[in-house]
């Protein structure tokens, strides 16, 4: 009896472990490595192992973040990235699934449009930028034109992708309760491209936000790009670093939030994300 | 009454699947196909169910040409084939979306009781066994009333024990409504199981053989004499299908040209 409840006991103390280990542990340990090399950095700089001109300590690009948080700038900045990244973003994926969705299902369509957008999206996008300012000036429209065309191309791929390779037997289904062209799509084949689309969906907006930065490097008197170029004019790393800082929290959030919207969504996926 | 007439299924490749499939089965008959691999039985179950054209012959179902999905015609494939995305109710009720919604809950209720899921009716597929992935099909299929059910090895994937109590969820099933049944098996011991009558096939190019009546009182007992008698017949008749023909009937002819 006891040989056989000990084992028993002991394996569930361990997944209670386990599940108190979860969450706060998972964070705790994703921060162990940024923080230690900002402490390290830090001391050195503090007891003059090493000087923080070119690369300032933690504090300085604190305050210096702090001090732009304070004036209100952080917020103009941020706010005219998130806009130039959602309009874009919003642009992009609109066109990227109504291409996508009309080449993976019409064979017609998939010939007429396939090879020149693949040809297109063989340009380098930042290509595009002579001729966008050229076309659309130098205000928001092109900056926003390069974005979309950023977030295009691999939204186009994966919904594309994902409507080749939806499961002929799924489809067989269908037919078997005689679904029509439209049950069918918005039965199966929309549900089934669906995890695929979203991660496609990020991968796009991942490529709103580098090429928010292209766009706003080149010219632009506000926003977080603006604030880098600002840096490097003034020879002001802590605002160079306190940029990237507010841009990597944003495109993290921003990825969170398009994770945290479409969960729901893809609940049923049998994936190994859980145990991997 | 269902009515294969002289169907034949060649390939683009050229692949003779099927030559000349001849058979009738009755209302409410279980009729079980027989044969062994790549003789075509799954390939008449498609041509049956409407998903693929015949090259030849003709499919009636009570005096109507089948040349499609049929909404008599039910087809249990050979995995569950689940929609991973809905639930296992939601699976059962996929074929019921025109029915008011009231009734489709209550005839999916129904049919997941009798499968045996009531309380899983809420779960993932993910979330099912393999047997009780294939219980969902099953009630998927029946749920639609079907005059016309075809099962492809619905249960080739699974252990000895889900098999047996996977037969008796589906011949509950059959009592309700009493289907025509069409399975496919390459199992012998199914046939005797649960049909009236086994069809032995014969490959390349897939034609059918041999019939074996099976006029046993159901509940049937796998270990009676009587169901040890019809397996050694379909035993006997699988063993002869897969030898070539002349070696069989044409004996004395051939024999004779040999002089």
């Amino acid at each position: 009896m006891a040989e056989t409840a000990t084992p028993v006991a002991n394996g569930t103390a361990a997944s209670a472990r386990r599940a108190e280990w979860g969450g706060a542990g998972r964070l705790a340990l994703g921060l162990v490595l940024p923080l230690a090399v900002a402490l390290g950095w830090e001391i050195a700089v503090r007891n003059g192992l090493a000087q923080g001109r070119l690369l300032p300590p933690p504090s300085r690009i604190a305050a210096t973040l702090y001090g732009l948080a304070v004036s209100g700038d952080l917020w103009l900045h941020v706010q005219a990235t998130l806009t130039r990244v959602a309009l874009g973003f919003v642009f992009g994926s609109v066109t990227g699934i109504a291409a996508g969705a009309l080449t993976g299902t019409m064979p017609f369509a998939r010939h007429l449009l396939d090879p020149t957008l693949q040809a297109l999206r063989a340009v380098p996008s930042l290509a595009w930028v002579p001729l966008f300012i050229l076309w659309l000036g130098i205000l928001e429209t092109p900056k926003v034109a390069l974005i979309a065309v950023g977030v295009f191309f691999p939204v186009y791929i994966g919904v594309a992708g994902a409507i080749a390779s939806v499961d002929r037997k799924l489809v067989e289904v269908g037919r078997i309760f005689r679904l029509s062209k439209t049950a069918l799509a918005r039965r199966i084949l929309l549900p089934a491209v669906l995890p695929a689309t979203l991660v496609a969906l990020r991968t796009g907006l991942g490529l709103g936000f580098l090429f928010v930065v292209a766009a706003e490097l080149m010219g632009a008197s506000e926003g977080l790009g603006y604030l880098l170029v600002d840096g490097q004019q003034f020879s002001r790393a802590d605002q160079i670093l306190a940029a990237i800082i507010a841009f990597a929290v944003l495109g993290k959030l921003a990825d969170a939030v398009l994770v945290a919207l479409t969960r729901p969504l893809t609940r049923w996926q049998d994936t190994a994300r859980e145990t991997l | 009454m269902l009515i294969l007439d002289r169907l034949s299924k060649t390939y683009a490749d050229g692949t003779r699947a099927l030559d000349g499939i001849a058979l009738s089965v009755e209302k409410s008959e279980i009729v079980a196909l027989i044969g062994g691999s790549g003789c075509g039985k799954t390939t008449l179950l498609r041509l049956v169910a409407g998903l693929d054209r015949a090259s030849e012959g003709a499919i009636s179902l009570d005096g109507e040409t089948i040349a499609g999905p049929h909404p008599g015609v039910g087809l249990v494939f050979q995995e569950p084939r689940l929609l991973p995305w809905l639930t296992a109710s939601e699976n059962v009720g996929f074929g019921l979306a025109d029915l008011p919604k009231a009734e489709r809950r209550e005839r999916v209720a129904h049919a997941l009781d009798r499968v045996g899921l009531a309380e899983h009716a809420g779960r993932w597929p993910r979330d099912l066994s393999g047997g009780q992935q294939q219980r969902v099909a099953i009630a998927r299929a029946f749920v639609a009333n079907p005059r016309v059910l075809l099962l492809d090895e619905p249960f080739s994937a699974l252990d000895a024990f889900t098999r047996k109590d996977l037969h008796g969820h589906l011949l509950a099933l059959w009592e309700e409504v009493r289907p025509t049944v069409l399975i496919v098996t390459h199992d012998v011991s199914e046939a005797v199981a649960l049909a009236d009558r086994a069809v032995v096939m014969r490959p390349k190019p897939g034609r059918l053989d041999d019939t074996i009546p099976l006029p046993l009182p159901r509940p049937r007992n796998p270990t009676s004499t009587r169901s040890e008698t019809a397996t050694r017949q379909i035993l006997t008749a699988l063993d002869r299908s897969l030898k070539p023909r002349r070696a069989r009937d044409d004996t004395p002819g051939e024999a004779a040209l040999w002089w």
